[in-house]
């Protein structure tokens, strides 16, 4: 099998590793295909919908999630078609339903051209792009946070909506989540996410609060370091 | 607890693939999934418990609340819904007071709707405690619940 | 049962066994599927027993409880032999004379014959029934002839010869070809042709190589798989291990409904029955090939019919698909190349292997060969399981077979494809009913649900009871189908109520198309079809619910009222009876009304009334 291979995406010819998916082909030719759920540092998920794409390979025409296809041999890319914009168009109204107020979705929107969601706003904030229960499960390794239930049901939480007894308050969850609907908090010596209050550590030089006990407890576990290398902030290191 | 849902665990070599049917299993005994159960489910089978919690909150046939002593399936499959079994998911709710997939407050009955129990000659079909009754009309729904000793409103003459 | 080891071993044990079956002997052949169970068939056959153990006819008369017989209409029902008599709608009062008048005597018992509706006469025998007579009973005929829970009883009628076939006179290969050469496509809903996935998944790089049965039969209103995996388990067995031979897998599932708990049993017994006599496990037959199966049951997803969702629930987690841009054959269970098929299609391989390709393939058209077990329910005469060569009509099935409406309504629809598929209108009843004619028209086979509907069915809110449906059943993940059905479904919700608008059915179309396109997989990819199946062909119905506020088939609550129609009132109460609001009321034997204030539309009235006296419009 060939390391690279050579697609058209928009007309252009472009030459990849194998193994690329079309959103990041594109993205290396300076192609920006609209997505919310895809992450460099997750897998590919597929949830969001709206990098669809049409393409056309042997001689067959059809749309596919650019985050999830491999690039093949020969593949023709068309990132904008009015198939392709109809199912952006009617996903970013879907998801304003869920949360109007974010400015990332409304710049998404603003560039379809939607102006507002025709449907009744039903708002939970989330938009289950999943990328907070992935980081927990792919990066971070401890799976504090899944989702429940299923349908128009599914929501992010923590084990029976309880203080998820895995969490490290690491706060990658709340780093990644696209539309900023994780809170995190710190106020005095004490990081509250997930509504659960998880104390901090102070650097035994400088004396600042740094990190999450549980999340240096955390480490000590996987890393194999002197156990005092995690009494000091790094800055202090 | 434990001890019955490590057994269970060992019945599937504590498989972590047989998380499903360990579930069921754990349901089966307890007549639902006790948070406790699920947490030694995690423990057991070397599962996150984010991971169980998903799993027995996806599948409609675990129930996280305990039962009622009797449970009533109603099917709303299409040949049912054409045969009016809707009129008669409301009939029942309005007599147990709960909503499809709630357990009355006094643990009695628990009154869920299935999606097509694949006996459509038969419909609209109601299934109390693993018996099925065919070709349910609300007098005979009436009927079944006052076996049970349940007064049903019309029971009151108008 | 001793282990067979070797297709001589097979053959004798099947000659011994037919040899035992006496075609002369009086047989009871009473129907168990679950139907029939439902209908109170235990006490019968509780009944039998005790009758012929009292009449010391236990030893001469055997009584066999089979499997769904398809005439579910009509249960609960015994065919005698020799001679098929067929009575049908027994109660336990029947059984004296039962066995007293037809084993004893020979006489016939008029009451309990089938009367054809057409001729009003009288039929005696089960062949000549016109319900089984236009039936092509291939593979679901043989329900009748056994007792699941019997592995005797299969070997007796030819069972496992199609395995020891492919196992000792054919390669793998060949019996690639010969399915291919079949043109046996899936039987799910896919279409697919066999032949062809199973040549992928052995082409595929990868070990093990996994056979699945899928036993998620969840389309409403279709309950074949149930059937047929509870009533002659053996034949999807001997299906299962010649795919497994011909692909060169060694470890098979069969994913069974959690709502199935008789078809669980029925297989498991036969599994274990199976491995005892050495057709599966380890040496099949003395063959060198070993294989075995796992059952596995699901957990109440209708998600979980779709084959990643499946592998998923396997692998226990919850039942999200996968982008097919990958092909399951593959990377499908455990990532490994799995060949996926449902209980019918293999059903009908040891058919094919025993009686070859051409055979097959000269049933059906050309590019839908063999037959097709249909479940025909709703508002039909004869509901019940049909098996047909592909081709048939949709009116020989609907009219001929089924027997017609009931009430002499008049047809409006037949729904096929379950909450993929659409309705389909008058105007295509003489459609021949195959894969591609079905998919031309907007709807698709699938797994082979037939719901007829009559003029009294809203087409309107049959669309909304699907995207309910699939609401419900939807896993969630991807945007297009989470929020898209919900929204739909709230649009048809508010046609329902009356306060639907003419633009709404142009988004509809819209959001329709977009759905189709961006789901993730082929239960959002398919939501859209009853709406837009409905919308193409009953267009008027929905404009009257929009424009005129009207529902012209009198089931949408808030555009229909109740009413008594005092002509026919004779003042018996029962309405009043029964009315959980009082709203129906009046003196005891004059007229009474309904306070269309206080009415809830509940329908208890309607369905008390002895005198038709309760108008809906």
């Amino acid at each position: 099998m060939a390391d690279r291979v050579s697609l058209k995406i928009d007309g252009r010819t472009i030459e990849v590793p194998t193994g690329t998916t079309i959103l990041e082909a594109a993205k290396s030719a300076n192609i920006l295909i609209p997505n919310l759920c895809s992450n460099e540092e997750l897998a590919p998920y597929g949830a969001c919908r709206l990098c669809m794409v049409e393409i056309n390979h042997h001689g067959r025409t059809r749309l596919v999630a650019s985050c999830i296809y491999e690039v093949a041999e020969g593949l023709e890319v068309t990132t904008v078609t009015e198939r392709v914009l109809n199912v952006r168009r009617l996903v970013i109204e879907l998801l304003l339903a869920r949360n109007p107020y974010h400015p990332v979705l409304q710049r998404i929107a603003a560039e379809l051209g939607v102006s507002a969601s025709r449907f009744e706003s039903d708002v939970k904030g989330c938009i289950l792009c999943g990328q907070c229960v992935r980081t927990c499960r792919e990066v971070v390794g401890v799976a504090a946070i899944g989702f429940k239930g299923r349908g128009t049901s599914r929501a992010v939480a923590t084990p029976f909506d309880k203080a998820p007894p895995d969490c490290i308050a690491c706060g990658s969850c709340a780093y990644v989540c696209p539309v900023d609907v994780i809170p995190i908090e710190e106020k005095e010596g004490v990081r509250t996410i997930w509504k659960t209050d998880f104390k901090l550590a102070q650097c035994s030089k400088c004396g600042r609060y740094f990190a999450p006990i549980k999340q240096l407890e955390y480490f000590k576990t996987i890393a194999h370091l002197p156990d005092d290398h995690f009494a000091t902030c790094p800055a202090c290191r | 607890m434990q001890a019955r849902v490590q057994e269970i665990i060992n019945r599937y070599g504590a498989d972590k693939g047989f998380l499903v049917p360990v579930l069921q299993d754990v349901q089966k005994e307890f007549n639902y999934l006790p948070e406790e159960a699920l947490v030694a489910v995690s423990t057991g089978l070397g599962v996150p418990l984010s991971r169980v919690f998903e799993v027995a909150t996806f599948y409609r046939a675990f129930s996280l609340q305990p039962r009622g002593k009797h449970l009533l399936s109603l099917c709303l499959g299409t040949a049912c819904h054409v045969r009016g079994a809707p009129l008669i998911a409301q009939h029942l709710e309005r007599e147990l007071g709960i909503k499809a997939g709630m357990t009355t407050p006094d643990l009695q009955y628990t009154f869920e709707t299935v999606n097509c129990l694949g006996a459509c000659a038969l419909g609209p079909i109601l299934v109390v405690d693993n018996q099925y009754h065919g070709q349910v009309s609300i007098a005979k729904t009436n009927a079944i619940l006052s076996t049970f000793g349940k007064k049903v409103a019309s029971d009151e003459e108008a | 049962m001793k282990k067979l080891k070797s297709p001589q071993d097979l053959a004798a044990r099947q000659e011994e066994l037919r040899s035992r079956r006496d075609p002369n002997a009086p047989c009871i052949t009473i129907c168990a599927g679950t139907g029939c169970l439902a209908y109170g068939t235990q006490k019968i056959i509780d009944r039998f027993r005790e009758e012929l153990a009292s009449q010391k006819l236990t030893d001469t008369v055997q009584l066999r409880t089979s499997g769904c017989h398809g005439f579910c209409e009509r249960g609960p029902m015994v065919v005698i032999s020799p001679q098929k008599i067929l009575y049908q709608r027994i109660t336990t009062d029947d059984v004296p004379d039962i066995i007293t008048k037809t084993i004893q005597r020979g006489e016939i018992i008029e009451r309990l014959l089938y009367t054809d509706p057409v001729t009003k006469q009288k039929i005696v025998y089960e062949h000549e029934v016109p319900f089984y007579k236009l039936q092509t009973r291939n593979v679901f005929g043989m329900n009748g002839l056994i007792d699941p829970s019997s592995l005797d009883d299969y070997l007796a009628i030819g069972g496992y010869s199609a395995l020891a076939k492919a196992l000792f006179r054919m390669t793998p290969h060949e019996v690639i070809q010969e399915i291919i050469a079949s043109n046996l496509r899936g039987r799910g809903g896919g279409g697919f042709p066999t032949g062809w996935k199973w040549d992928a998944t052995r082409k595929a790089k990868g070990e093990p190589k996994y056979v699945i049965c899928n036993a998620d039969e969840g389309d409403p209103g279709a309950y074949m798989d149930r059937s047929l995996l509870e009533g002659n388990p053996h034949l999807v067995l001997e299906g299962m291990i010649i795919g497994a031979y011909a692909i060169g897998s060694h470890e098979g599932y069969i994913y069974v409904r959690n709502e199935y708990p008789l078809a669980v049993t029925n297989i498991t017994t036969a599994i274990t029955a199976a491995r005892d006599a050495g057709l599966l496990g380890t040496d099949i037959l003395g063959s060198g090939f070993s294989f075995d199966i796992k059952i596995n049951r699901g957990g109440g997803a209708f998600v979980c019919g779709e084959s990643s969702a499946l592998f998923a629930s396997i692998e226990g987690r919850s039942g999200e698909p996968r982008a097919k841009y990958i092909h399951a054959t593959d990377q499908g269970l455990f990532n490994k190349p799995t060949a996926l098929n449902n209980v019918e299609t293999w059903g009908n391989v040891p058919l094919i292997i025993n009686r070859g390709a051409a055979w097959y393939s000269s049933i059906g058209t050309k590019r839908s060969t063999g037959t097709k077990i249909f479940s025909l329910v709703g508002k039909i005469n004869n509901t019940g399981l049909v098996e047909v060569p592909m081709g048939i009509t949709l009116r020989q099935i609907i009219f001929d077979i089924g027997g017609g409406i009931p009430k002499g309504r008049k047809f409006k629809a037949v729904q096929t494809g379950g909450p993929s598929g659409g309705c389909i209108p008058e105007q295509f009843l003489d459609m021949p009913v195959d894969f591609d004619e079905l998919t031309k028209i907007g709807s698709m086979m699938g797994s082979g649900g037939m719901i007829v509907m009559d003029d009294r069915t809203c087409m309107v809110d049959v669309a909304k009871y699907f995207l309910a449906f699939l609401e419900e059943e939807s896993c969630g993940k991807c945007t297009p189908c989470r929020e898209g059905i919900k929204q739909m479904r709230i649009i048809l919700q508010r046609i329902t109520e009356g306060s639907g608008t003419e633009e709404d059915l142009a988004t509809l179309e819209w959001m329709g198309g977009a759905i189709k396109d961006g789901s993730l997989c082929a239960l959002g990819g398919s939501a859209p079809n009853p709406v837009l199946t409905t919308i193409q062909y009953f267009r008027d119905e929905y404009i009257a619910h929009l424009r005129d506020k009207r529902c012209p088939a009198g089931v949408c609550k808030a555009l229909i009222s109740y009413r008594i129609n005092p002509e026919k009132c004779t003042g018996c109460h029962a309405c009043a009876r029964v009315c959980p609001t009082q709203a129906a009321r009046g003196e005891k034997k004059q007229p009474h009304t309904i306070d269309s204030t206080a009415c809830i539309k509940c329908g208890a009235c309607f369905e008390a009334c002895k005198f038709e006296a309760i108008i809906i419009q």
